[in-house]
């Protein structure tokens, strides 16, 4: 009996300690002059860890700019992390806006935790949700949230103008497409499919569970007639493919996805080098763009974080992150920090933004309070002494559907291994 | 038995003087994956079997409530009301018990905890990459839950008494149930394997069974989760949830259900706030550290230092 006198009171007293030490801390934000709180949702651990901090740096380094206020309030940040699960991120963000009582969130970082977002926010009344930089084309498009906005665009969007740089600049008929075997992939190959099987191409295609290693019965399998190859996978796996693809000899011209050319496969030593120069990509952003405020934003990065452990060059990320503050900072100004009435001004603000990211491509919102921006096509290159992408091509003001009518769009059914876009024009 | 119902009674009145966030998000929460830890305190405690399918039969609930229920995104079967998923979905999660157990049955100590570990992640794997029932790695969206007394279930109260009255009903059943012949079996299991089945009793029917109660509190858990976290994807039956259940039962204290969500209170307060309290880059060392703090201090969990502090007193 005793014992359990003492499991009751250590229950209650652990309990009763933590919620006095809570109630204090909350304080609704209603005076005017009170800040406005921003929660910062990344993941700071997990597969995508790097590209988590990478957001903040870029956040941070434009919060510093804006001298931490917008709309004649001062902004203050809360900052949470996941590791790129769904309902890690959902807990944290629930502690965000029921606990620290944050009035937008901005993040998170990938697609499913994108999805449960979504979800979570249309339960809140009051909040916004800004994506940071998940991906999946589902978050806006199928069943949308009426406070759930992205200001960055979505994988299938990344590969506009891929297709008919194949099959028209490029005069290939055949290729073979290499991704991985979940959904970013999916998206990034539906939206290449798309456009290449519209314009008269065949496809053969060749999916691997993430985290291959041993390529090899992949590369026996890339017909004979293939022209090319568009290799979408990521990370390690794209690494491992390509110095294996190289290794075995492989010669036919290389297309990626908008996450296989970038700095974490170009600084990586080894044969894959050789057959990546030249390699044409497409993605919302690039290493090299003539672009004055690209080049003043990367100029910026460097200088602010190349000696605290920031990347050559912004991360895409990074560069999603940011676009989203630059959104969230500039409704604000718009309704002059008004946050309250159910925030219906600042959603409205939000929703009706036209404005240029940092590479210089106009961007506004849908219906779907989803991102229709530029896409630019990448070749790699050697600048500097290091290989780096630049932009040769740009497709103007690419929405969610890549031009396709929604309805019509939405008829293909959701990207998967089985369901690739390709279907041929009618 | 009355520190119980005073204990139930407090939780009972406590949403009334703590804000919703605690009550749904720190309270309930704990509720839900404590559920799923004492399926695995109820095992280790009572049958001596150490299992990391916990989380797997939790998810097995939660996939089929998912897959049956209206409004699931995507809507793989759908339609099927609420009154008749839950209880689908409860006997699903028994059944995966079973048969862990009956695939488990001739393992003990570590090689149990091996076979249990690879039937979880082949599972989580499995849902990971098939599309047509688990739809991969995103899931099952938009699990919003039966209303209760026409209120939603994300109602931080609905939840919390949901979550509550589930954990109360099971924790009876599990002291219930161990005071039974069957339980008393289950122990006799426990200490000596070898004279039980002398006694004539069937060692491996009781074991299988056993593993099916241990299904079923689970499921019951994993429903709460899934509902709570509106959705359930592989990163919700993943490794790293697999060993949180066990980490909540070990520092909460084998020895007692009651332990299991000490356990996973303690663990839900740490996960929320610790990166209040240390640097955000690497918030997971303080969390780490107060566990093995525990462990280290007290072998038993926190139930051993209670134990510890009483019989000093006495």
């Amino acid at each position: 009996m005793d014992l359990r006198i003492h499991r009751r009171a250590l229950l209650l007293g652990a309990t009763g300690a933590a919620a006095a030490a809570t109630t204090g801390l909350k304080t609704p934000a209603v005076a005017q002059n009170a800040p406005i709180r921003l929660g910062w949702l990344t993941t700071l651990e997990g597969p995508f860890a790097t590209g988590g901090q990478d957001s903040f740096r870029c956040m941070q380094m434009l919060l510093e700019q804006h001298n931490s206020q917008a709309g004649g309030r001062r902004i203050e940040v809360v900052r949470e992390s996941s590791n790129a699960q769904a309902d890690v991120a959902l807990a944290r963000a629930r502690k965000l806006a029921e606990q620290d009582r944050v009035d937008v969130i901005i993040g998170p970082l990938s697609g499913a935790e994108g999805i449960a977002l979504r979800d979570y926010s249309r339960t809140l009344s009051g909040k916004t949700i800004v994506n940071g930089s998940s991906g999946a084309s589902d978050t806006t498009l199928r069943n949308a949230s009426p406070n759930f906005f992205r200001f960055s665009t979505d994988g299938t969007q990344w590969m506009a103008g891929l297709g008919n740089h194949v099959r028209r600049t490029m005069n290939v008929q055949e290729v073979a497409v290499l991704a991985g075997d979940y959904a970013f992939p999916y998206a990034q190959v539906f939206g290449f499919s798309l456009e290449f099987c519209r314009a008269g191409g065949r496809a053969t295609y060749l999916f691997s569970p993430l985290g291959t290693t041993d390529f090899s019965s992949i590369i026996a399998r890339i017909p004979r007639t293939a022209g090319a190859l568009v290799v979408v996978h990521g990370g390690t796996d794209g690494l491992a493919f390509m110095t294996q693809y190289a290794q075995a000899g492989g010669n036919l011209p290389l297309l990626g996805g908008s996450i296989m050319a970038d700095q974490t496969m170009l600084s990586a030593r080894g044969p894959h080098r050789r057959i990546m120069m030249g390699m044409v990509s497409a993605g919302p952003l690039a290493d090299v763009h003539e672009e004055p405020s690209w080049k003043e934003f990367v100029a910026r990065y460097r200088a602010r974080w190349l000696n605290e452990g920031g990347f050559q060059s912004p991360s895409i990320h990074g560069f999603n992150y940011y676009t989203a503050l630059q959104g969230v900072l500039m409704a604000l100004e718009q309704v002059r920090g008004d946050v309250g009435g159910d925030q219906k001004a600042f959603q409205a603000a939000l929703a009706g933004l036209r404005f240029k990211n940092a590479m210089g491509a106009d961007l506004h919102l849908d219906h779907n309070r989803q991102a229709v921006s530029d896409i630019f096509l990448n070749r790699i290159e050697e600048r500097d002494g290091r290989a780096q992408t630049v932009t040769f091509g740009r497709t103007p003001q690419v929405n969610q559907t890549l031009g396709v009518p929604e309805a019509q769009f939405l008829a293909l059914g959701a990207p998967s291994r089985d369901n690739t876009g390709c279907v041929a024009a009618s | 038995m009355l520190a119980s119902l005073a204990l139930l009674a407090a939780l009972t009145a406590l949403p009334l003087f703590i804000p919703p966030f605690w009550t749904a998000n720190i309270l309930g929460r704990a509720i839900a994956y404590g559920i799923v830890a004492m399926s695995l305190t109820f095992l280790a405690t009572y049958g001596g079997f150490v299992s990391l399918a916990q989380t797997m039969m939790g998810g097995v609930a939660g996939y089929v409530a998912a897959v049956l229920v209206p409004d699931s995104l995507p809507s793989l079967v759908g339609g099927v009301p609420y009154a008749a998923a839950v209880p689908i979905a409860l006997l699903a999660a028994t059944a995966s018990g079973l048969l862990i157990g009956a695939i488990a049955v001739r393992t003990q100590g570590i090689y149990l905890l091996m076979i249990t570990l690879a039937l979880a992640m082949g599972f989580h794997l499995f849902a990971q990459a098939n599309i047509a029932w688990f739809n991969g790695y995103e899931g099952i969206r938009n699990v919003v839950g039966p209303e209760v007394l026409g209120r939603p279930f994300r109602d931080p109260f609905v939840f919390y008494y949901a979550a509550l009255a589930s954990a109360a009903l099971l924790y009876a059943l599990v002291l219930y149930v161990v005071r039974t012949p069957f339980g008393l079996v289950l122990q006799g299991l426990r200490d000596n394997a070898r004279r039980v089945n002398a006694l004539g009793y069937h060692a491996a029917l009781h074991r299988i069974a056993a593993f099916g109660l241990a299904g079923f509190i689970a499921g019951c858990g994993g429903l709460l989760v899934t509902f709570y976290n509106i959705g359930i994807t592989p990163g919700s039956i993943g490794l790293g949830p697999t060993v949180n259940v066990l980490v909540m039962s070990v520092i909460g204290g084998l020895g007692h259900p009651i332990g299991a969500f000490i356990g996973a209170l303690i663990f839900t307060l740490f996960d929320t706030f610790a990166a209040d309290l240390y640097d955000r880059d690497r918030f997971n060392t303080l969390v780490g550290l107060v566990f093995l703090l525990i462990v280290l201090a007290s072998p038993d969990g926190v139930l051993g230092v209670a134990k510890r502090a009483t019989a000093a007193e006495d």
